[in-house]
């Protein structure tokens, strides 16, 4: 079988730790010609201009070409033609597909039926490996270390899929976690067993103040969705209390740095921006040299 | 004793016993029972002092395999197949659950890709104790 990435939850701790020295290679040198010769194809089932432009710029700046769609609506899936009929099809022409679904699981079965390998590009609300190794790469970039970090997750914990693969990401790594978020959308139980199953160590706070921000290396911070909410007078409660500010970071320790998945709504204003532990926008950025890393990994291409 | 009467002798086959009366035609679905050229006979509404009303289905000249047998372990998990030779019951099997299930359960999630493609769901069984099962697509767990 072709070798695809669907999930980083299989993953050894030596797998991600040779993506991450690879992605810091490209980091160095993004621009070299690995790919010249390949074809690849970005299926976007479900938009992402982010994510999408991220993938077509690590091909181009590997000198490899880009075929593809960034919507699905006027393709013949929106015809009725099933997703392994378009993938076949389309393997006939790419070396590899980067392809992003709105249904969960669409990227596994997608792997199984391909003849060329397929990266997971976000299935649903399920998995987005690319996005957690940038993750990665952030932190081990900013910290010079994976091991034995504490890590706050904040905001909404229950669905958001970033912070639940991150989780699972980092049980080779020892970490410490602390988990803000309203008891609405706090962390679900099977991700807590999944700690203790794997020896992590974690708290659970529904204030977000500054006995977590001044006690962690990394402060993880997602979006509070309205739409999440059943309880709309809840989510008028809850949206301005998990909001970062400025003047909550004079105390934090030195390394501390500020990740976000991006795009932010209001839960980082923009005065933080300026502030030293600010690192989301340069977090987007290695989201470039760990797609390098990963489409060459795909295509067996040494980096 | 009750039981063999209600039942006329088998020279060689399978017996399914203590099958939940209303479950009886699932079982003749999941085995494939409508497609074997052998007689099938079917009671229901039997007595049992076990379960109330049960079920019995006699199948002539046909041993399932254990992958045939575990297709029952989650619809009729306690279900007992009697394998009969010469007019003798020489082997009771009972249900186990199997480490996957391939086309037997419905994934509950209806963002689930094989709840959307024409395909065949997947279950790996995470727990056969707590019949915990995990979708091989969406992840999701379930209990059956
Ligand atoms: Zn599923």
């Amino acid at each position: 079988m072709p070798h695809s990435l669907v999930t980083i939850a299989n993953l050894s701790k030596e797998k991600i730790l040779s993506l991450l020295d690879n992605a810091a290679c490209f980091e160095a040198q993004p621009n070299r010609r690995l790919l010249e010769g390949h074809v690849v194809a970005t299926l976007f089932f479900e938009p992402s201009t982010r994510t999408r432009l991220s993938f077509e710029t690590a091909v181009n700046r590997l000198a490899g070409r880009v075929i593809g769609f960034s919507d699905a609506a006027n393709t013949s899936t929106s015809k009725g033609e099933t997703l392994k009929d378009t993938i076949m099809m389309v393997s006939n022409y790419a070396d590899l597909i980067v392809m992003r679904h709105h249904l969960e699981g669409a990227a596994r079965y997608a792997s199984e039926v391909s003849p060329v390998p397929i990266i997971n590009a976000g299935d649903g609300a399920n998995q987005h490996p690319s996005q957690t190794m940038l993750d990665l790469y952030s932190i081990r970039k900013t910290q010079g270390t994976l091991e034995g970090l504490d890590i706050c997750l904040v905001g909404d914990l229950k669905y958001g899929r970033t912070v639940h693969s991150l989780i699972m990401a980092m049980r080779h790594f020892h970490p410490h976690f602390h988990f803000v978020a309203p008891p609405e959308l706090a962390m679900p139980e099977e991700y807590k067993i999944y700690c203790r199953q794997n020896g992590i160590s974690f708290e659970e706070h529904t204030e977000f103040d500054s006995s977590v921000i001044n006690n962690t290396d990394i402060l993880y911070m997602t979006r509070v969705q309205r739409e999440r909410f059943t309880d709309l007078m809840e989510y008028e409660r809850v949206k301005n209390v998990y909001i970062l500010r400025a003047d909550m970071l004079t105390n934090t320790r030195p390394n501390m740095r500020i990740l976000h998945p991006l795009p932010r709504v209001n839960e980082i204003a923009n005065d933080v921006d300026a502030c030293p532990q600010a690192y989301y926008f340069q977090q987007a950025k290695n989201g470039l040299f760990v797609r390098e890393a990963l489409i060459c990994d795909c295509l067996d291409i040494e980096a | 004793m009750k039981d063999k009467l209600q039942v006329a002798a088998l020279e060689n086959g399978t017996v399914i016993d203590h099958i939940p009366s209303e479950l009886v035609f699932r079982i003749v679905d999941l085995l494939g029972l409508n497609n074997l050229q052998s007689s099938v006979t079917i009671g229901y509404n039997l007595q049992s002092r076990k379960i109330g009303r049960k079920g019995i289905i006699k199948v002539a000249d046909k041993f399932f395999t254990d992958e045939e047998i575990s297709r029952l372990s989650v619809v009729a998990p306690n279900v007992v197949l009697n394998i009969i030779r010469g007019y003798d019951v020489v082997e009771k099997k009972t249900v186990t659950m199997p480490d996957e299930l391939h086309g037997i359960v419905r994934c509950p999630n209806p963002k689930c890709i094989c709840n959307n493609e024409p395909m065949q769901t997947f279950f790996h069984v995470i727990n056969k104790e707590t019949r915990t099962l995990k979708c091989h697509y969406c992840e999701k767990e379930l209990h059956v």
